[in-house]
């Protein structure tokens, strides 16, 4: 297919490495994989859900488990050794890549999710008091918003969301005006899943530590698609997932300030986080480890690095710009139907598109798409209350990553085209 | 199948001029239901025959996608006649066959509701189950 690297990355290069990307699709979808009535080319635009995995990253974890497979921190044996070498060192791997001071800030989790309840599991059930405050946004998705409306409900403490804007930005005055000496927590989205407003996350951490809180940025789709540094941020608590940066599901990360790990108590306890253990009781092991209880995701660890390495090898400030780029030429293009809602600025978005067709719910449009191969998400996006405020049911979703061309992007916009005159 | 096969033409005939639709003045029984995964809703109006038995009239109302709102449209033209007996003995294949496409796997809650939430309502009418405020499409 033609591609585009009007951003300077090798788009056709790159592409060659996702060999998913040549599959067809059409045919039987409730037997996985391709099949012969498969016939339709593939157009994904479904990154922001989870990325697609480069051979390089394939490979790494089949090295893995053909050549060192082994469980990590107890064996003597040379490939129990190697694999913890393996695992320990991803920790380093990640650290680096996001401007952690090292491995005792990078604990390995199932998701970001997964990281989001360590911290309320960990620090809201003993820190948060009963009349504190939490103060998140409008624009969270659940695995923020639910994790600290629960905690607050357990706790007695109260859980404030942070306004949007008609153009969905985040209202800085309404948060501010939201965060008092009460706030214990300040927790926002760095890039929304949904409108793709890339939030002043510095500013929104400088506001949470002049009052005394903490703050936790959810970084699930800013760390694939931008150069983060956490450090830069000063955030206390960052987290992302490894599937939606190349890399493979089952592996997320939660970034943590030593001196606050340190500080907190286990969350999930059992193997491999104890240091020593008596019928009486126990003790824990040294940061990370006392977060990681249980044979923890090996092999992913070896497949995030892989991913790292992919991505840093193509360039985070490379990535960012073509992302702006396609979001750019995706909003502009949407622009052109009177009867397509964008929801989000165009200015300041990262590389993701939501709309509504109007008069068209975003599953009928979404299956559409899908038999013109184009992959979009569509439903509410795990952001059910932000859709409330936005006042629609569901939306539709394009989202882009590295492999991503704009004449993808004019393929959804002839499928949204047949869409408009077939509901018409 | 496919989404273009899913939306032939009497799907979106359905869908943009919907039959039957609107509030009955008086019906035996009604029953509202959703769908989450849509965000699909459907009420259903049932008018029965003096026997008690035999559907005289059906109308709906609702939101949501065109395959729910097609399938509560195509529902109320194919079950006046039929016995309520019918009307619990249609199961997804009878569906599928009314809206005469194929529906993706994803999407067949969407296709069965009506027909849920008309079978739940006509058995509440019956004492068959207990209160039940509003049918949800599982899978």
């Amino acid at each position: 297919m033609p591609v585009s690297d009007a951003t300077g990355l090798d788009v056709e290069a790159i592409r060659e490495d996702f060999p998913i990307l040549d599959r067809k699709i059409g045919g039987d979808v409730t037997v996985p994989g391709p099949d012969e009535d498969d016939d339709t080319p593939l157009y994904y635009l479904d990154n922001a859900a989870t990325s697609h995995t480069p051979r390089q990253v394939v490979e790494a974890m089949t090295e893995y488990y053909y050549e060192y497979n082994s469980n990590v921190h107890r064996g003597i044996h040379s490939l129990s050794q190697e694999a913890s070498v393996a695992y320990e060192e991803a920790h380093d791997r990640v650290a680096e890549f996001v401007g952690a001071d090292g491995r005792e800030e990078v604990v390995f989790t199932k998701n970001t999710t997964e990281a989001f309840n360590l911290v309320a599991y960990t620090w809201g059930l003993t820190e948060l008091e009963p009349g504190e405050n939490v103060v998140t946004t409008q624009m969270e998705h659940h695995a923020s918003l639910v994790t600290w409306q629960q905690l607050c409900e357990k706790q007695g403490a109260e859980v404030r969301y942070a306004e949007i804007d008609d153009d969905g930005r985040l209202d800085m005055d309404d948060l501010r005006a939201k965060v008092d000496d009460d706030t214990a927590m300040v927790s926002a989205v760095h890039v929304s899943n949904t409108l793709g407003t890339i939030n002043p996350v510095e500013e929104i951490t400088e506001i949470a530590h002049e009052h005394d809180a903490l703050s936790f940025i959810d970084g699930a789709q800013a760390v694939p698609t931008r150069p983060v540094d956490v450090g830069e941020i000063d955030a206390d608590f960052y987290a992302f997932s490894g599937h939606k940066m190349l890399g493979p599901t089952g592996i997320g990360v939660l970034y943590g300030k030593e001196g606050l790990l340190e500080e907190l108590p286990p969350f999930l306890v059992g193997g491999a986080m104890i240091r020593r253990v008596e019928f009486e009781g126990a003790t824990w092991e040294d940061l990370p480890w006392k977060f990681e209880a249980g044979t923890p995701p090996i092999a992913e660890a070896v497949g995030l690095t892989a991913a790292i390495d992919y991505l840093e090898d193509v360039g985070m400030d490379a990535i960012e710009q073509h992302e702006r780029e396609l979001a750019t030429y995706a909003y502009d293009r949407l622009s052109e139907f009177d009867d397509v809602e964008i929801y989000g600025p165009r200015e300041g978005r990262g590389g993701l598109v939501g709309f509504n067709l109007e008069g068209v719910h975003a599953h009928d449009l979404s299956s559409i798409l899908d038999d013109h191969g184009v992959a979009v998400r569509a439903g509410d996006h795990c952001t059910q209350p932000l859709h409330d405020v936005l006042d629609v049911p569901a939306s539709t979703r394009a989202s882009f990553y590295l492999y991503n061309t704009r004449e993808e992007i004019d393929e959804l916009i002839d499928a949204v085209d047949t869409a408009r005159q077939l509901f018409a | 199948m496919s989404g273009s096969d899913m939306y032939r033409q009497q799907i979106l005939d359905h869908y943009k001029n919907p039959r039957n639709y609107g509030e009955m003045a008086d019906p035996d029984f009604s029953h509202v239901g959703e769908n989450p995964s849509c965000g699909d809703t459907i009420k259903v109006d049932v008018k029965l025959a003096d026997d008690d038995e035999t559907i005289e009239e059906v109308s709906f109302t609702g939101d949501g996608c065109a395959i729910s709102q097609a399938a509560a449209s195509l529902l109320t033209k194919e079950l006046p006649g039929k016995r309520i007996e019918d009307l619990h003995g249609m199961d997804t294949d009878d569906i599928t066959e009314m809206l005469g496409v194929e529906i993706s796997p994803m999407r067949i809650k969407c296709a069965v509701l009506a027909r849920q939430v008309a079978q739940d309502g006509a058995k509440l009418y019956r004492g068959e189950i207990d209160e039940k405020d509003r049918t949800i499409t599982e899978e």
